[in-house]
Formats: structure tokens, C-alpha cells, sequence
């Protein structure tokens, strides 16, 4: 167990993992508290009309929406195709 | 003005009403057989898939406030509404990110499973059980009112009755069908409401030749082009900051949500309930946007202030424009179900505290047999459900609306807080994680009390003595603060080196259970 914890594989592996979720967890934080600043100081960005029917705020949120939502299927796909994967291996080395 | 048979008995309705009952009841009795361990009872012997949780977790999250609360905000207050839709999805990533594998990886049943992994046991669970239950039962109060309210509106029935009804319903699916029988409740919910906003959504698009943006253009026509910018509800800055972080990580601090994490066989298939979680819950409240306006254009603003102030009917006034007392009924009857699915799960998370964490691990000292607990699990959730009813009749006719932001900015203050240091932080400690949840809860509570929603709205005093809505900027903030400063006054060594042995359970899962 001791060894595991020491290898290069497990180090590196937990280290990656906290860089990406630190990365999509700060591009999640900007984005949001991004569009609340705007809403709360610069209104009028979002006030504008785009056509007869439609201001920038629409697009805007429904943006938010479907990135958080992007966001969440890259770390996904990260996830099922590195981190699975690299978590195998180490578990495999353990046994033999 | 459009006529509405709203509030009178609905043939429809009872009869959907009657089978959604009827066909989950009968879940709850086939889900009873399977119900007798401990893992089963709370955590449905962890034999649910990732994409039948991520249905779950959709049903347990979209509560009747944000199906016909939102839409009831958008249709009277336009864009503004929308804010609440954004809000309410934010967090998801963060709960992806953070908080979904390593919960599975670490815990057994519930969130202080995590929290006290490698610290004292007792002074953890007891401490952890108090934010839990004080988010759960305002929760619990707020979704009890809810549905009195509603359901008298819907189909007519008085309001004792409708909660009586609820809460009867909801601890027959709890007691007797444990998790499994939540999550199958939270899975049909999920169905009827994603496939109900949709018919709503194409129906009411139908008058617009599919094109949302002339719906929106009726709209700013008929009540101004302010519909569709942003208003005065976040007049104040840092107002929509506080409510941001609330909102955001509050999702993240929800015990009955982070339970359903429980549920899945490994951290794999966690990680995949999240993303088709927000999947749906964001195809949702992007519904919302139309749903909300096709009302404001279909039904009109006059009629659904007049039949409830706060907009709450808005969506079932539009169903009914597009499609007649039929539509109307199936959407009533959607309601209901969505109210069951929620306190059901609300229930069901109160119950683990109560059984889990303060009897088998502090009263007993982890020393209880599984039967010994599971019999402790039903009573506590026949407790827990009597209680509901008898809340939700004590604060019939009471504003509530505050109390849902309340239970966020507890969880975003009193769990979340604990649970991501205890995941990421070598050196936090017990006392740390003590005083970072009661400060948490304690400024959570005192300052909305303080705030203009209590101290204005409720207790009508002239002004407040704290001037935010939402008090988790101050309260999130300081119980990191407290968490930190505490736990780099007490080192605790035993915690730091079970830290290097927890890091292999939460990266590569080993040992999980």
C-alpha cells in the first residue's frame, strides 16, 4: 500500500486529476460568477436587443446552461478514456 | 379574460393521479421484497446504473418550485425568472468536479461518512447530522406547504388533506420500499415531467410557428420589451453574488442528492449519473424559458396573478390554453408526482442521518447489527414523515419561499464546506470541521433572520439589520475561514497520516464499498 502511494504512476495520476478538476472547476466558476457580475454591474450588455424578439441575455443564458453542461461531459470523456484507464494499470501492478 | 376550470375536481386528473399511485405503490411492494440490509435499505444494494441514477437525481432535483415556480416567474417578472433556471443548474459541474467520485470512493450512506472518514467519529456525526437535518427539514417544510397549497389549487381538495395525502403516500413509499422504491418514485417523476415540459413546450411553440423567438417577441408586445432584459430583482450586486454562491453550491450540500451517489455500483457509473443529470435537468429549465413566456402570451399575466400571486399556476393555465382540461389534468397530476418524488427523497435523507449517523455510530458506537439499524431507519422515517404533516399544517398559509433559500445557503455553508476539506485537505481536523459546520449553520440561520426576507418581508420591521437576501457570501466565507484557522490551531496527527491511506480510496477506489 505504502509503495503504491510512493509510485510515480500514483502521484502523477492524482496530480492530474486535481490540475483538470481545478481547470473545469475554475472555467465553471468564471463563466457563472462571470454572468452574475455582468448581470448585477453591466445590465445593459445583456439589455440589448439582437433583433425584435430576442436580446443578448437569452442566448446568453441558455449558453450557460448548455456549457456547464459541456463541461461535465469533458471530464467525462477524460475520465472514461485516461483516468480509468491509468487507475487499472496501478491497481494491476499492486497485485502482481 | 380566459376562463379556467383550475381548482375544481379534474376527471383527468384524478385518473392519472389515481394510476401514478396506484403503479407506484406497487413498486414500493415488489421493492419491499428487496429491501431488508442495511446497503439496501438506504442505498438500493447499490444495483442502480448510471443513467437510471442520473434519471433519479433529475427527479429528486426538480422540485414543484422550480417547475411551476420558475415558470410562474418567468411568465410575471420575464428574464429575471430565468436567473433562478441558471442558478439552479450552476452547481452541477461543481458536484461533478469535486465532490461525486470521491463521496463514492469514501462514503457508506450518508455525506458525514466522508467528513469523518479519518477525524472522531462522534463529535463529526453529530455535529455533520445537524447541518444535514436543518437543510432537510426546511427543505421538508417548504415542499409540505408547497404541496398543500397546490394541490388544493389543482384539484380542489383542502389543504390539511392535500398534506395529510402526501405525507402518507411518501412514507409508504419510504418505509416499506426503502432507496429502491425512492429511486423508481424519482425515475417515473423524471420521465413524466421532462416528457410532460416537453408537450407543453411543442404545443405551446405550435402557436408560434416553432420559432421561439417570435414567442418572445408576443411577449415584449403584449407587456413591453422589459420582459426580456434583466430587471429589479438583482438590484443589489452583491445581492445576486450571495445568491449566486448559494444557489451553486448549496446543490452541492444537499444530503438527499449526495446520497443517491450511494446508489451506484462504483465511481464510474457516479460520474456518469452527473452528466446525464444536468443533461436533463438542463434540457429542463431551458424548457422553462418557453414555458414561461408561452403562458405570459397564451394565458396572460392578469389571469395567472389573479388565481395565485406568486405565478405559481402559470404553467398549468397554459397547459390548459393549449390543450384543453385534459393537458391540464396530466400536468396537475405531473405536479403531484413531482412533489412525492421530492419529499419522498427529502424523508428518506433525514432518515440515514438520523439512523446512520447519530444511533449506529454515536449511540451505539458503530456496534449495532444491520436489523438493529434498519428498524431504527423505518421508525425515524415514520417519525420524520409524521412531522412533515405536522408542519406543514402549522405553517399553513405562512410565507415559505424563504426557507428554500435558506436550506441552500446551509448546505452551501454548513456541508460543503466540511465535505470538500475533508476530501482535499491533508491537515484539517476535527475541531476544524466542527467549528467550520456550526459557524456555517449559525450564521446561515441568524444573519436570514437578520435579512431583508425574514426581518422585512416577514417580521415587517422597516429595515434590515443585514443588508443581504442571502446570507451565504458572509456565512460560505466564514465557515471556510473558521474551518481553516481552527484545524491550523489543533494538528491532529492520527488524521494526517490516515490522509496518505484515504488518497488511495478516493483516486483509485480501492476499498470502497
Amino acid at each position: 500500500m505504502k509503495e503504491m502511494l510512493e509510485s510515480r504512476e500514483f502521484k502523477e495520476l492524482a496530480s492530474k486529476r486535481n490540475k483538470i478538476v481545478a481547470v473545469l472547476t475554475l472555467i465553471q466558476l468564471i463563466m457563472y460568477f462571470g454572468f452574475i457580475l455582468v448581470l448585477a454591474f453591466k445590465k445593459d450588455i445583456l439589455s440589448q436587443k439582437l433583433s425584435e424578439g430576442i436580446t443578448v441575455g437569452i442566448p446568453v443564458g441558455i449558453a450557460v446552461i448548455v456549457i456547464s453542461w459541456l463541461l461535465t461531459g469533458v471530464y467525462v470523456y477524460w475520465a472514461n478514456t485516461y483516468y480509468d484507464r491509468a487507475v487499472d494499470e496501478i491497481k494491476n501492478k499492486l497485485r502482481r | 379574460m380566459l376562463q379556467t376550470s383550475l381548482g375544481q375536481p379534474n376527471p383527468v386528473a384524478i385518473v392519472f393521479f389515481f394510476l401514478f399511485v396506484a403503479i407506484t405503490l406497487g413498486i414500493t411492494y415488489w421493492a419491499a421484497k428487496r429491501t431488508r440490509t442495511t446497503s439496501e435499505f438506504y442505498a438500493a444494494g447499490r444495483s442502480i446504473s448510471g443513467f437510471q441514477n442520473g434519471l433519479a437525481i433529475a427527479g429528486d432535483y426538480m422540485s414543484a418550485a422550480s417547475f411551476l415556480g420558475i415558470a410562474g416567474l418567468v411568465a410575471l417578472k420575464g428574464y429575471d425568472g430565468l436567473i433562478y433556471s441558471i442558478g439552479f443548474l450552476v452547481g452541477w459541474p461543481i458536484v461533478m468536479f469535486l465532490i461525486a467520485e470521491p463521496l463514492r470512493n469514501l462514503g457508506k450512506y450518508t455525506f458525514a461518512d466522508v467528513v469523518a472518514y479519518r477525524l472522531s467519529q462522534k463529535p463529526i456525526r453529530v455535529s455533520a447530522s445537524l447541518g444535514a437535518l436543518s437543510t432537510v427539514i426546511l427543505y421538508l417544510i417548504a415542499q409540505m406547504v408547497g404541496s398543500g397549497n397546490l394541490i388544493k389549487l389543482l384539484f380542489g381538495i383542502p389543504y390539511e388533506w392535500s398534506v395529510v395525502i402526501v405525507g402518507a403516500i411518501m412514507i409508504a413509499y419510504v418505509l416499506f420500499g426503502g432507496m429502491l422504491a425512492t429511486t423508481w418514485v424519482q425515475i417515473i417523476k423524471a420521465v413524466l415531467l421532462l416528457g410532460g415540459a416537453t408537450i407543453l413546450a411543442l404545443l405551446t411553440l405550435s402557436y408560434f410557428g416553432f420559432n421561439p423567438v417570435s414567442l418572445f417577441s408576443n411577449v415584449a408586445q403584449k407587456y413591453g420589451d422589459k420582459m426580456l432584459m434583466p430587471g429589479g430583482l438583482v438590484a443589489n450586486p452583491w445581492d445576486a453574488v450571495s445568491l449566486g454562491l448559494a444557489l451553486m453550491f448549496g446543490t452541492a450540500g444537499l444530503p438527499h442528492i449526495l446520497m443517491r451517489f450511494y446508489t451506484v455500483p462504483d465511481a464510474k457509473e457516479a460520474r456518469k449519473s452527473v452528466f446525464y443529470a444536468t443533461g436533463f435537468i438542463g434540457y429542463f429549465y431551458i424548457l422553462t424559458f418557453i414555458i414561461g413566456f408561452g403562458a405570459a402570451a397564451l394565458a396572460g399575466q392578469e389571469i395567472i396573478s389573479k388565481i395565485d400571486k406568486g405565478g405559481n399556476m402559470a404553467a398549468p393555465l397554459l397547459a390548459e390554453a393549449v390543450g384543453g382540461t385534459v393537458f391540464l389534468g396530466f400536468i396537475a397530476a405531473v405536479a403531484f408526482a413531482t412533489i412525492l418524488a421530492v419529499v419522498a427523497g427529502l424523508t428518506l435523507a433525514g432518515a440515514s442521518t438520523l439512523s446512520h449517523d447519530i444511533y449506529a455510530n454515536v449511540v451505539r458506537g458503530g456496534h449495532s447489527s444491520e436489523e438493529e439499524e434498519v428498524k431504527v431507519a423505518k421508525l425515524a422515517t415514520l417519525i420524520l414523515g409524521v412531522l412533515a404533516i405536522v408542519l406543514g399544517i402549522l405553517f399553513k398559509g405562512q410565507n415559505v419561499a424563504f426557507m428554500v433559500g435558506l436550506a441552500f445557503a446551509i448546505a452551501a455553508s454548513a456541508n460543503f464546506p466540511p465535505l470538500v476539506m475533508s476530501i482535499f485537505w491533508k491537515k484539517f481536523t476535527t475541531a476544524g470541521a466542527v467549528a467550520s459546520i456550526l459557524t456555517g449553520t449559525f450564521l446561515a440561520v441568524v444573519l436570514i433572520i437578520l435579512s431583508p426576507t425574514v426581518w422585512v418581508d416577514l417580521f415587517k420591521n422597516k429595515t434590515a439589520i443585514f443588508p443581504l437576501k442571502n446570507p451565504a457570501l458572509i456565512s460560505m466565507t466564514a465557515s471556510f475561514l473558521v474551518g481553516i484557522l481552527v484545524s491550523l490551531l489543533t494538528k491532529e496527527e492520527s488524521a494526517e497520516k490516515k490522509y496518505e491511506e484515504e488518497k488511495i480510496r478516493t483516486y483509485l477506489g480501492v476499498g470502497a464499498e
